[in-house]
């Protein structure tokens, strides 16, 4: 690939996102930066690995918070020398951020496998299984967690500095947005996207189809696992309840409110989600209709409703409309249809023998 | 071709594989819990047999929970292929309704004993609460869910938005404390066996089950309406090209499967009690039910539901007594074993 095909307006805006995120701190490393944006930019590039799957893959998993939280549990449990509760193994920080990598990615693949046979909505029903059955786990077994969770988790040098980790944050979400797009490009990828639109037939070609699934899954939770070692580090703690349902509802809203079929709408989706739990209270006038903080999630139900009626695409999806002026006759490449195993219309007669 | 022969040999190892190994897994974990179960709660069955009992028994009646609320979701998607993410909500409404009825009905917001109770005061509102959650699932499926009819995954997180926007109103509704509806005194009892004291509101709770099996299948086997929406699971569109009104059948389909929720939550409202979290939890066990038993399928409903509530009852009781928190594990192995011989679920079959 030359500079000249890596100079595209994406990738220029890109770039400029991402030095002025990075500049920012300079200007301002209060409050907004490490706790709004820190927690926008974990959120996304958990959510990011959803609209992979999603996009190329034709899988909506809802276990992407869950391999968060075992990347969380497994740092936490190797990193710390003593603790209320957990294995507390006392390994290197180095160490023990490796054997979670490790574990995650495992279990990934395992779940991947045993999940690689079903697609759209037995899929996304079998990974909310995997979710909460994730989440009695670790509130069940007191040896590595229990309900209290593990707490006092320190993160490694350098990244005790909140600033710090914000960079850690744009620079993995800068890298795991290039590394996404490209893999679209990949003969992997290009593959992952025929299983997804015509699993039969790919599978007549001579393509595994089972294993493109399973090893986009396992990529899928080792990003995610990724983003859960950010987020230990960030809140210093990890707790079963914050893996339960209702977080794992959270993440897969996420990136529905940015855009199921866009990368950039995982971290839009999450900017969203967080500037809303953050100010819904500092609104005018909020409280007399009835939306008090406490009632946060029906706002998120009702704005996630509100999408899903309207617009499938999302917020992304909006402004792309917008940007592209009223033209709506002519679809954008992007405007994936979210994948339905509905019946498509057979073929007949229009592929040739191999 | 290479690859297919290859695949489609792979698939027949899987196969039997699973053939082979299910059989050997099952003995295995019936030899352990007759004879070999040392070190745990309940002894080995043949030494305690009481035990044994009251744990099968525990299995049987909480399957019967897990078929009345799985058979509603899975009444809905086998015909409409609409997967009702708010089933949980219409379950756990249904609770709330009905423990707040009752407390009216007795006059008592607290501390009601069984014997204030009458069998009128239990069977009302569990009507009254079912029919409330009937409704609004039909409300749901009339505003939501009718106009986008075929797009599964639309549909699941349109469901999905309304469960987080209902469970938060119940929130504000009723509160974040658990609350529990009473069982009717008639049925609060206890009688013997091998033994052991059982208590005969769980056997109320499996007669109930029953009842409602019954009624289903006489339903859906008997009548012109079942007979429509059993040839609606199999080939919807030629049951509209035949000229039946298929979207007031999506209706009453949708109207039975939500009450059929809401009798569930009545019933696990008196069983386990009502709170903040049961719907997802409920809507979790319906998933592991349907995906078991195969989704879609009533037969599969009945078959998920009991080996789910076996395993459930069976695995803390029988593990040894330091494991006994790795119980949840055994779900998972059994979700796993089914999945991996039969990727649809024992009854189901490909969309």
């Amino acid at each position: 690939m030359t500079a000249r095909r890596l100079l595209t307006p994406a990738n220029a805006a890109l770039a400029v996102l991402v030095v002025l995120l990075l500049a920012l701190p300079a200007i301002n490393s209060g409050f907004f930066v490490t706790f709004v944006l820190t927690q926008a930019l974990i959120y996304g590039l958990i959510a990011v690995t959803i609209v992979f799957l999603t996009s190329h893959g034709g899988m909506i998993s809802l276990a992407q918070l869950l391999f968060a939280g075992i990347a969380g549990f497994m740092f936490g449990n190797a990193a710390l020398e003593s603790g209320a509760r957990g294995l507390n193994l006392g390994w290197p920080p180095w160490v023990a951020v490796l054997f979670a990598l490790a574990v995650t990615t495992a279990v990934a693949f395992l779940l991947g496998a045993l999940a690689s046979r079903t697609t759209g909505i037995y899929f996304l029903m079998l990974t909310l299984v995997y979710g909460v059955i994730g989440y009695t786990f670790f509130a069940q077994v007191v040896t590595v967690s229990g309900p209290g969770g593990v707490t006092s988790i320190v993160a490694p040098e350098p990244f005790t500095d909140r600033v710090n980790l914000y960079y850690a944050a744009v620079v993995l979400s800068a890298l795991a947005y290039l590394a996404f797009r490209a893999i679209g490009r990949t003969n992997f990828g290009l593959a992952l996207q025929g299983v997804r639109d015509d699993p039969v037939r790919m599978s007549s070609l001579g393509f595994n189809v089972p294993l493109h699934r399973t090893l986009a899954f396992t990529l899928g939770g080792f990003v995610a696992g990724v983003a859960g070692l950010l987020n230990v580090w960030w809140r210093g703690q990890i707790d079963p309840a914050s893996i339960s349902i209702g977080p794992t509802l959270i993440v897969l809203i996420i990136a529905v409110i940015g855009g199921i079929s866009y990368f950039e709408g995982a971290w839009l989706g999450a900017l969203v989600y967080v500037l809303l739990d953050t100010y819904t209270d500092s609104i005018p006038l909020i409280d007399r209709i009835g939306l008090t903080p406490d009632r946060f999630n029906t706002v998120i139900g009702l704005m996630v409703l509100l999408i899903m009626v309207l617009s499938p695409e999302g917020l992304v999806g909006i402004l792309e409309r917008v940007r592209r002026g009223r033209g709506g006759a002519s679809p954008s490449e992007h405007s994936i249809e979210l994948p339905t195993t509905s019946p498509t219309p057979v073929q007949t007669g229009s592929g040739r023998e191999p | 071709m290479v690859g297919t022969a290859v695949q489609s040999a792979r698939r027949d190892i899987m196969r039997r594989f699973g053939a082979l190994v299910v059989p050997v897994i099952s003995l295995a974990a019936l030899v352990w819990v007759l004879f070999l179960a040392r070190g745990t709660t309940a002894q080995p069955a043949v030494r305690d047999p009481g035990e044994f009992a009251v744990t099968l028994l525990d299995g049987v009646t909480f399957a019967g929970l897990l078929f009345v609320v799985a058979s509603g979701f899975t009444l809905i998607f086998g015909l409409m292929r609409t997967v009702n993410m708010a089933h949980g909500s219409l379950f756990l409404l249904a609770g709330f309704t009905a423990i707040a009825l009752q407390q009216k009905m007795v006059g008592k917001t607290t501390n009601i004993a069984p014997e204030d109770v009458t069998l009128m005061s239990w069977i009302v509102p569990l009507i009254v609460a079912a029919a409330l959650a009937a409704l609004l699932g039909v409300l749901l499926q009339q505003v939501f869910l009718r106009w986008n009819q075929g797009q599964e995954l639309r549909q699941a997180l349109i469901t999905i938005a309304i469960s987080v926007v209902l469970a938060d109103q119940m929130l504000r509704q009723f509160g974040g404390l658990a609350k529990t509806m009473v069982w009717p005194g008639a049925v609060s009892h206890f009688i013997e066996i091998f033994g052991q004291r059982y208590a005969t509101s769980r056997l109320f709770m499996l007669a109930v089950a029953v009842v409602v099996g019954v009624a289903l299948w006489l339903w859906l086997t008997k009548t012109r309406m079942g007979m429509v929406i059993r040839a609606g699971v199999d080939d919807e569109p030629m049951v509209r090209a035949l000229g039946i009104n298929v979207t007031l059948i999506f209706a009453v389909t949708f109207f039975v499967g939500a009450f059929l929720a809401g009798v569930g939550g009545v019933m696990g409202a008196s069983f386990a009690g009502a709170a903040t979290g049961s719907d997802g939890a409920w809507l979790l066990n319906s998933l592991v039910v349907v995906i078991i038993g195969g989704l879609g399928s009533i037969k599969g409903a009945v078959a998920g539901s009991l080996l789910y509530g076996l395993v459930s009852a069976f695995a803390p009781v029988y593990l040894p007594t330091q494991y006994t928190f790795y119980a949840v594990i055994f779900s998972f192995v059994l979700l796993a074993l089914v999945l991996a011989v039969r990727p649809y679920g024992l009854f189901g079959r490909p969309a």
